[in-house]
């Protein structure tokens, strides 16, 4: 039972991010950055799904899901989210069909946020009713460990693809970026379909089944979950004393980290993720570890513990990662340095693409490598307007462990912050409301204050130049504000009548 | 504790303007800053969402201060109000 749903949110969440992994690629394909109307839907595509529409998907599925049941609305969502994700491998792109394309990518991206806003509720309730009452941490901890292993197969499958369409490594990538992209998406639609049979052979909750044969489901699950102050009280509890913080610890950890090591400290694109993929591979059983410890102890000290270990080492993990890659108090060993030219004729112009790669050693085994395209005209004294430069920094493998065990001990806060927290949630809402009541502070949570964490961070960093930590003052602040919050008002004792 | 939580509630209450005055001011000083369509669809989804959660906190330290988190529901039949 727990495998059946797990397979089914793991799909989810892997469908959701190969669009965010890939969102560099889907740009050039639909939203160049030419057209005014394109580029406002590709700012409309990365606001919206994630931010917007998830809490709206919490609410329509979760009502849905305390009316007719548990089972068939998130199979709904299954459908409605690899139908998606499917479709998007299908798009032709901007050149050929204008801007329908980027009109259909919004939608169907629309589609994805509004589909996961009501898979996460379901498949956590799912489990938690199906779980002994002493077990339920252990339970819903592996629903827990399906968002992060989304994100590792969405990497890695996006990884082995950009490999594998030819045995030259630059040709692979250019036919990766040119239609390649695509595959992730299609082979969504087998592991969709999979999960879609497995669910389709799973029982109700027993819970809500009970509810409903002796006619005690909720008539109006929003009014009575938001319209009544007794139920409205533990909503507002849930949102700032738990899914807050717990909501930006989590994509500090696994976003933000990897791009400030991409973006910030210019590690090479390829060993940015591989770091995360590595430290999500060690921490993920952590999930497990948490989720049944806080059967024993409690969910809410494990949790608050995670927010004050992030809050109190932020900063100097970070710290450590950019002195990692810190190329300008290194010794560089100026004789090693080198310097390769590659002409590349444009045809019938007589004029070429100049492409300079230069590579700097420095102490500590980093790389430098600095690539510069051009165009060389044939016509005398015409020279290039402005040649495009890419900087990226490879490390040895000792510096390259030192920041997977930096981004592994970001990411074990994250597994005690949210390996326990579908328990937590279950527990402090009655059954016939407890799809809708817990879908919304978990998504707004998650999807706004977790969600907006790598563009505020970022953000923060281009308001205040100065210092190049300032972005986590964000998740600092607000873990800081979720963290008194939930010490005083949450409650470590478990709900007795989650059977209710 | 009971007292602590009460009073706290006045410091939530009081987080939420706070909140909506530092997002706007920060919103109109980028806006001015760079008025292109990008950071005004940004900014105005960011006061869009937060407005609402910080009437939310608010609500949350109106009831910290009326004492309704002293005793938290331990049944649906408390919850049914």
């Amino acid at each position: 039972m727990i495998l059946a749903s797990s397979v089914g949110t793991l799909i989810e969440w892997y469908d959701f991010y190969i669009f965010g992994s890939l969102a560099t690629v889907i740009a050039n394909q639909f939203f160049p950055k030419t057209n005014p109307t394109a580029a406002l839907l590709s700012t409309l595509a990365t606001f919206a799904a994630g931010f917007i529409v998830r809490p709206f998907g919490a609410l329509v599925f979760g009502r849905l899901g305390d009316l007719i049941g548990r089972k068939y609305t998130f199979l709904l969502t299954l459908i409605i989210m690899g139908g998606s994700t499917f479709a998007i491998g299908l798009i032709p792109s901007y050149e050929k069909i204008g801007v329908a394309a980027p009109i259909i990518i919004l939608v169907l991206r629309l589609l994805q946020g509004l589909a996961l806003g009501g898979e996460y509720g379901g498949a956590a309730t799912y489990v938690a009713e199906h779980a002994p009452a002493d077990r339920r941490g252990y339970f819903t901890s592996w629903i827990q460990t399906t968002a992060t292993l989304g994100l590792f197969l969405s990497l890695g499958i996006i990884l082995i693809t950009r490999h594998s369409l030819d045995s030259d490594r630059a040709k692979s990538i250019a036919e990766f970026n040119d239609w390649g992209w695509r595959i992730p998406f299609l082979i969504s639609i087998v592991l969709v379909g999979v999960s879609i049979y497995i669910r389709l052979k799973m029982k109700e909750s027993p819970l809500f089944a009970k509810l409903k044969t002796e006619g005690k489901t909720s008539v109006n699950p929003l009014k009575e979950s938001f319209a009544h102050k007794g139920n409205l009280k533990m909503v507002l509890l849930a949102l700032f004393g738990a899914t807050m913080g717990q909501g930006v610890v989590w994509y500090t950890g696994q976003f933000y980290a990897q791009s400030f090591i991409e973006n910030v400290c210019k590690i090479d694109f390829e060993q940015s993720r591989t770091i995360l993929i590595w430290a999500i591979l060690f921490a993920t059983p952590f999930f497990v570890v948490f989720g049944k410890w806080s059967d024993k102890v409690g969910r809410k000290w494990i949790m608050l513990a995670g927010m004050f270990l992030a809050i109190i080492t932020y900063r100097p993990l970070f710290s450590k990662l950019l002195s990692i890659a810190d190329t300008e108090s290194k010794r560089e060993f100026t004789m090693l340095k080198e310097i390769n030219t590659k002409l590349a004729p444009i045809s019938n112009t007589g004029n070429s693409i100049r492409t300079v790669t230069s590579t700097r050693h420095f102490d500590e085994g980093v790389k430098l490598i600095e690539v510069k395209t051009d165009t060389l005209y044939a016509q005398p004294g015409k020279v290039s307007v402005k040649a495009d430069i890419k900087t990226s920094k490879l490390l040895d493998d000792e510096n390259y462990r030192w920041m997977i065990i930096i981004v592994f001990v970001m990411v074990l806060y994250v597994t005690m912050v949210y390996g326990p927290i579908a328990a937590f949630l279950v527990e402090m809402f009655p059954t016939k409301i407890r799809y809708t009541s817990m879908s919304l502070p978990y998504h707004i949570g998650n999807g706004v204050f977790g969600g907006l964490t790598p563009f505020i961070a970022t953000l923060l960093t281009t308001i205040y130049t100065d210092d190049k930590l300032v972005g986590l003052y964000y998740p600092i602040i607000i873990a800081a504000v979720c963290l008194v919050i939930g010490a005083l008002y949450v409650s470590n004792k478990f709900h007795p009548s989650v059977n209710d | 504790m009971n007292t602590i939580k009460k009073y706290a509630g006045i410091l939530w209450i009081l987080l939420g303007p706070a909140a909506i005055y530092y997002l706007i001011r920060t919103a109109s000083e980028e806006i001015a800053k760079k008025p292109v369509l990008d950071t005004k669809i940004q900014w105005i989804v960011f006061v869009v969402i937060f407005i609402p959660i910080a009437i939310g906190i608010m609500i949350f330290g109106w009831y910290a201060f009326k004492r309704e988190y002293e005793h938290l529901p331990e049944s649906s039949a408390e919850i049914e109000d």
